[in-house]
C-alpha cells in the first residue's frame, strides 16, 4: 500500500486526538496525565511519521505530477466542493514544517505545560489545531482551506484565551478572532468573486484556465480593479489578518498571553505564515495584479520596519519575539508582493524552525523564572541553563542573519528580489529592518543570559535547566535553524539554490501568454549581487555589534538612546499608539454606534412596538373584563345595543 | 257593514313603537325580576299592536293569528320565568337581578 | 269620534306603560300594566281585530297578570331596594339607547304606512268565523305547536317552581339549598 494514500490520516489523526481528549476531559475528567500525554503527543506524532512517509513517496516517485486524493464530494446544484488533499511541491514544503515544527512543539509542550491545571484540554486544542493546519495547507481548493482557515483561527482564540481565569487572555483572545474576522470576510468575498466567475474553488481547475486565458482576469470588475486585482486584494486583506500585518497586526502581539508553545506553534511557525500559503498558492493571480503586488510589498516592509521598530524598546521577552514575528512576516509579504514567491516560502520555512526555537527557548527561560517574562529581571541565565542559552543563541544567530545560518540565505534571497526587481526603497527598508532584527534579537539574548542575575533570591535559587522533553525539541529545532537554510544556497555562493527549483512547478508561468511577466527572476551582475550580500550581512553585524556593546556587560545601555530621544522611546514603547489609535478611531464610535442601535433602536423601536403590543392588549383584556360584570341586565344592554345597531345598518339607506 | 276608518294606522305603528321603547328602558333599567317580566310584556305587546296594525294595513289576517301564537308564547314564558323566579328566591332570598351575578368571570 | 277614542286610549295606554317601567311597588307596576293592556284591547278594537281584544282581555288581562301577582304575593315583595352605586352609567346608556331606537323606527314606520293607508274594513276581515278558519286550516299545525308548548311550560314550571325534596338525614356531601322558605 502506498503511504501516499494514507495523506487523509495526516489531519485526520490530530483530529481525532483533539475528539479523544476532549471527550474524556468532559466523560471522565479525573482520568490521569498520562493518556493525555499518549493521546495528545502520539497522534500528531504518527500523523508526522504518515506525513514524512508520503513526503518521502512524493519526492522519490516516479511521476512528479501533484497528488490529489478526494475523500468525497460537497454538491449543491452544479457546485461542487470536493473534499480533497492535494501534494504538490508548496504543500509538501509546509506540511513537513507543520507536522515536525507542530510535534516536536507537542514534546515540548508535554513538559512545559506539566504543573499547569488543564493540561488535557491544552492538548485537545493544540491538536485540534494541528488538524485544522494540515487541512488548511492540504485541501485542494479554497474551501477546504477556508475551512482550516477558520479551524485555525478558533484553536487561536481557544489558546490565547486558555488561561481564562485570568482576565487579559479572554481578552485577548477576542481581540484576535474579532481582527481576524475582518479579513476573513474580505477572504469570503474574494472567494465568492473566484467561485462565481468559474464555478469552482479548486486549484487545479482555475490556474490553468487564469493562466491558459489571463486576459479574461485583466477586464475592470469592481472598485477600478481588474478581477485579478479584486480578488488578490481581497486575498491580502484576509491574509493580513491572519498574518498581521499593518493594519490588522495588532491581535498578535497582545496573543502572546497564551502559553508559550503556543505562541510558538500558531503565533510564529505555522498560523500566522497562513497568510503568506494563500498568497503564494494564488500566485497566479497575483501576478496578474501588479499594482495589489506592490502594495503587498510597501505593506509588507511597512510592517517589518513598524514592528522591528517596536521589538527595540520591549522587555517583555516574548513582546520581543512577538514583534519580530510580525517583522518576519512583513518580510514574507515583502517577496511575495514582489513576485518572488519562492523566496516567501522559503523564509516561511526558516522562520518556522529559528522562531519556534526561540520561542520555546523563551519558554525554557519563563519555565526556570517561576512565570517570569521581563528581561530587566533576569540576567546570567546562560550560567544556569547551557543547552537553553546555546540553542537560544543559534536562533537569534540564524534570525540575525549570521552567514551560514538558515535566516541568512532566506533573508539574502528576499533582499537579493527586492533589488532585482528594482524597488530599491523597499530594499534600504528591509536593509534597516535586517539591522534592527540583529539589534533588538541581541539585546534580548543580552539581557536574558549575560549581565548578572537580576532577580529574587527566590527565583535564583530555582533556577534550573529545563527538563529533557523541553530540552530535546530545542536541539532539533536548532538543528532547523542551523541547516534549514542550506537547501536553498544561492548561486553566487556556489549552490544551486535547489529550493527555488523544487517549488517553481507551484508558480505560474505566463510567459507564453504574458511576455512581459517573463522576467520572474532577473539577473543581476554578480559584483552587485555581491555588494548586496555583503551590505545585508554588514547590517547585521552592525545590529549584532552593537547591541553587544550596549547591553553585553549587562548593563541597559539603550537608556542613554532612550535619555537622548525620549520623544522617539515613549513613540516606540507606546507602540506608535495603534491600539490607542483603533481605540479611538473604531472601537469606540462602533460602541457608540452599537449603544445607540441598543438603546436607540432595539430597545425603544423592537422591544417597545412589542411591549406596546402587549400593552394594548392588556389593556383591551381589562376593558373586557370591566363589561363581564356577570349581571345579567348587563348582557341584556350589550344585547340591545347590538340590535339597534343592526337596526341602524339595515336602516342606514 | 263598512266600519269606520279615520284613524291612519301609522299612528298605531308609532304607539307600538313608542311601547317598544318604553319596555325596551324598563327591561333594562328595572332590577326588580318582576319588574323586568313586566317590561318584556310590554315589549310583546308593543309587538302585537305593530301586527295588527300591519295586518290591517295589508288586508291580510296571518297578522291576528301570529298575535294569537304571541299570546301563547307569553303565557307559556311567565309560568316558566315565574317558577324560575321562585326557585331563585328560594335559594336567594331575592329576585334582585344585579345580586344574581353567577355568570361572572 | 274614533280618533278621539284612539287619542284617550293611546295616552292612557303609554302613561300606565310609564307606570309600569317606573313605580316602585311591582304591585302597583302590574296594576298599571293592566291598565295597558285594556288600552291596547281597544286598540285592537280600534284596527278591526275585536277578536283579539277580547283575548287581550281574557288571556292577558284576566290570566297572565293574575299569575304576576299571584307569584309576588308568594315571595312577598314589596319594594324594589335602593339603587345602588354604579347603576346611573347603565341607567343613562338604556334610556339612551330606548331614544336611539324610538328615533330609528318611529320616523320609519310613519313614513312607510303613510302612503298606503288601510282601506275600509270590511264585515269579512273582522268576523270570527274567518280568523277560525283560517286558525283551524292553514295554520291548524303551528297551532298543535303551541299547544304542545304551553303543555310543556306547564310541566317546566311545575318543575323548576316546585320545593327541592328534602336531603336524607346524615349524608354527607348532599346538596342542600341555602334556606328554605315556608310556605
Amino acid at each position: 500500500m502506498r503511504s501516499l494514500d494514507l495523506l487523509w490520516l495526516v489531519p485526520a489523526l490530530p483530529i481525532a486526538g483533539a475528539a479523544l481528549n476532549g471527550l474524556i476531559c468532559l466523560f471522565w475528567p479525573k482520568a490521569g496525565k498520562a493518556t493525555a500525554t499518549l493521546i495528545g503527543v502520539g497522534f500528531p506524532g504518527v500523523s508526522m511519521l504518515v506525513a514524512l512517509a508520503a513526503i518521502w513517496q512524493y519526492l522519490h516517485g516516479t511521476n512528479p505530477a501533484p497528488f490529489e486524493q478526494t475523500l468525497w464530494s460537497w454538491t449543491t446544484g452544479t457546485f461542487s466542493i470536493p473534499i480533497a488533499f492535494l501534494l504538490d511541491p508548496l504543500s509538501v514544503v509546509m506540511l513537513f514544517i507543520v507536522t515536525f515544527v507542530g510535534f516536536w512543539i507537542h514534546v515540548y509542550s508535554a513538559g512545559y505545560m506539566s504543573h499547569e491545571p488543564g493540561y488535557r484540554r491544552y492538548f485537545a486544542y493544540l491538536n485540534l489545531f494541528m488538524g485544522a493546519m494540515l487541512l488548511l495547507i492540504l485541501g485542494n481548493n479554497f474551501l477546504v482551506m477556508f475551512v482550516g482557515w477558520e479551524g485555525v483561527g478558533l484553536c487561536s482564540y481557544l489558546l490565547i484565551g486558555f488561561y481564562f481565569d485570568q482576565s487579559f487572555p479572554p481578552q485577548a483572545g477576542r481581540k484576535a478572532f474579532i481582527v481576524n474576522r475582518i479579513g476573513d470576510f474580505a477572504f469570503l468575498t474574494g472567494m465568492f468573486a473566484l467561485a462565481a466567475k468559474y464555478g469552482t474553488l479548486t486549484y487545479s481547475k482555475i490556474f490553468p484556465v487564469v493562466v491558459g486565458a489571463p486576459e479574461a482576469l485583466k477586464e475592470h470588475y469592481a472598485l477600478g480593479l481588474t478581477f485579478a486585482g479584486f480578488v488578490a486584494l481581497c486575498f491580502f486583506i484576509g491574509a493580513m489578518g491572519k498574518s498581521a500585518q499593518i493594519p490588522l497586526y495588532v491581535w498578535l502581539p497582545d496573543a502572546m498571553a497564551g502559553p508559550t508553545p503556543v505562541s510558538a506553534l500558531i503565533h510564529a511557525a505555522t498560523m500566522v505564515t497562513a497568510g503568506v500559503y494563500m498568497v503564494v498558492r494564488s500566485n497566479a493571480i497575483y501576478q496578474l495584479a501588479p499594482e495589489i503586488g506592490t502594495f503587498v510589498a510597501v505593506i509588507g516592509a511597512f510592517t517589518a520596519i513598524l514592528a522591528a521598530s517596536i521589538g527595540l524598546v520591549q522587555n517583555d521577552i516574548k513582546k520581543v519575539l512577538a514583534y519580530s514575528t510580525v517583522s518576519q512576516l512583513g518580510y514574507m509579504f515583502l517577496a511575495a508582493g514582489l513576485g518572488a514567491y519562492t523566496a516567501a516560502v522559503f523564509h516561511l520555512g526558516t522562520h518556522a524552525f529559528f522562531k519556534a526555537l526561540l520561542f520555546l527557548g523563551s519558554g525554557s527561560v519563563i519555565h526556570a523564572m517561576g512565570g517570569e517574562q521581563d528581561m530587566r529581571k533576569m540576567g546570567n541565565l546562560r550560567k544556569f541553563m547551557p543547552v537553553t542559552f546555546w540553542t537560544f543563541a543559534l536562533g537569534t544567530a540564524a534570525i540575525a542573519g549570521v552567514p551560514g545560518f538558515a535566516g541568512f540565505f532566506s533573508k539574502d534571497e528576499i533582499l537579493h528580489n527586492t533589488a532585482a526587481t528594482g524597488h530599491w526603497g523597499l530594499f534600504a527598508i528591509g536593509l534597516l529592518t535586517a539591522g534592527l532584527t540583529a539589534f533588538y534579537m541581541v539585546r534580548a539574548v543580552a539581557m536574558t543570559f549575560f549581565g548578572k542575575f537580576r532577580g529574587t533570591h527566590e527565583q535564583e535559587h530555582h533556577l534550573h535547566e529545563s527538563p529533557w522533553v523541553m530540552t530535546v525539541p530545542l536541539l532539533v529545532l536548532a538543528v532547523g535553524a542551523v541547516g534549514s537554510g542550506w537547501v536553498g544556497i544561492p548561486e553566487i555562493l556556489g549552490g544551486g539554490n535547489s529550493f527555488h527549483h523544487f517549488l517553481s512547478p507551484v508558480i505560474a508561468d505566463f510567459s507564453n501568454r504574458l511576455p512581459e511577466h517573463a522576467v520572474e527572476h532577473p539577473e543581476m551582475a554578480a559584483s552587485t549581487d555581491w555588494l548586496l550580500l555583503i551590505a545585508s550581512v554588514a547590517a547585521g553585524l552592525i545590529g549584532i555589534g552593537y547591541a553587544f556593546k550596549l547591553y553585553g556587560r549587562g548593563e541597559f545601555g539603550g537608556a542613554s538612546w532612550a535619555r537622548r530621544f525620549p520623544a522617539v522611546y515613549r513613540l516606540l514603547d507606546r507602540k506608535y499608539w495603534v491600539d490607542e489609535i483603533y481605540d479611538r478611531l473604531i472601537i469606540k464610535p462602533l460602541g457608540s454606534f452599537s449603544r445607540f442601535l441598543w438603546k436607540g433602536f432595539d430597545d425603544t423601536i423592537v422591544d417597545g412596538s412589542v411591549r406596546a403590543l402587549a400593552w394594548a392588549t392588556e389593556l383591551s383584556a381589562e376593558g373586557g373584563r370591566l363589561t363581564t360584570t356577570g349581571n345579567v341586565r348587563h348582557y341584556a344592554l350589550y344585547f340591545f345595543l347590538g340590535v339597534l345597531g343592526l337596526f341602524w345598518w339595515i336602516l342606514r339607506s | 257593514m263598512s266600519l269606520p276608518n279615520s284613524v291612519p294606522v301609522s299612528w298605531f305603528l308609532v304607539l307600538a313603537a313608542l311601547l317598544f321603547a318604553i319596555g325596551v328602558a324598563g327591561a333594562l333599567t328595572r332590577r326588580n325580576g318582576i319588574g323586568i317580566f313586566l317590561s318584556i310584556e310590554l315589549m310583546l305587546n308593543a309587538a302585537n299592536v305593530a301586527l295588527v296594525g300591519y295586518s290591517r294595513l295589508l288586508g291580510e289576517r296571518t297578522g291576528q293569528i301570529m298575535v294569537l301564537f304571541v299570546m301563547a308564547v307569553a303565557a307559556a314564558e311567565a309560568a316558566v320565568g315565574l317558577g324560575l323566579f321562585i326557585a331563585v328566591y328560594r335559594q336567594r332570598r331575592t329576585i334582585d337581578v344585579n345580586r344574581l351575578n353567577l355568570m361572572r368571570w | 269620534m274614533e280618533t278621539a277614542i284612539f287619542l284617550i286610549f293611546a295616552a292612557l295606554a303609554l302613561g300606565s306603560a310609564l307606570m309600569v317601567v317606573t313605580h316602585k311597588s311591582p304591585v302597583y307596576a302590574t296594576m298599571s300594566l293592566v291598565v295597558t293592556l285594556f288600552s291596547l284591547a281597544v286598540m285592537f278594537v280600534l284596527l278591526g281585530a275585536p277578536f283579539i281584544g277580547a283575548l287581550q282581555v281574557l288571556v292577558y288581562a284576566g290570566a297572565i297578570v293574575v299569575l304576576f301577582l299571584f307569584v309576588l304575593m308568594l315571595l312577598n315583595i314589596s319594594k324594589e331596594e335602593h339603587q345602588q352605586e354604579g347603576q346611573t352609567v347603565h341607567r343613562w346608556v338604556a334610556l339612551l339607547g330606548a331614544g336611539a331606537f324610538i328615533g330609528l323606527v318611529v320616523p320609519l314606520l310613519y313614513r312607510a304606512a303613510q302612503p298606503r293607508n288601510a282601506g275600509v274594513l270590511t264585515e269579512q276581515f273582522v268576523s270570527i268565523r274567518e280568523f277560525a278558519r283560517d286558525l283551524f286550516g292553514r295554520y291548524l299545525l303551528q297551532f298543535e305547536i303551541v299547544g304542545l308548548l304551553l303543555l310543556v311550560a306547564v310541566v317546566a314550571a311545575t318543575v323548576v317552581a316546585r320545593k327541592p325534596p328534602a336531603a336524607p338525614s346524615g349524608a354527607p356531601g348532599a346538596d342542600s339549598p341555602v334556606s328554605e322558605v315556608e310556605p
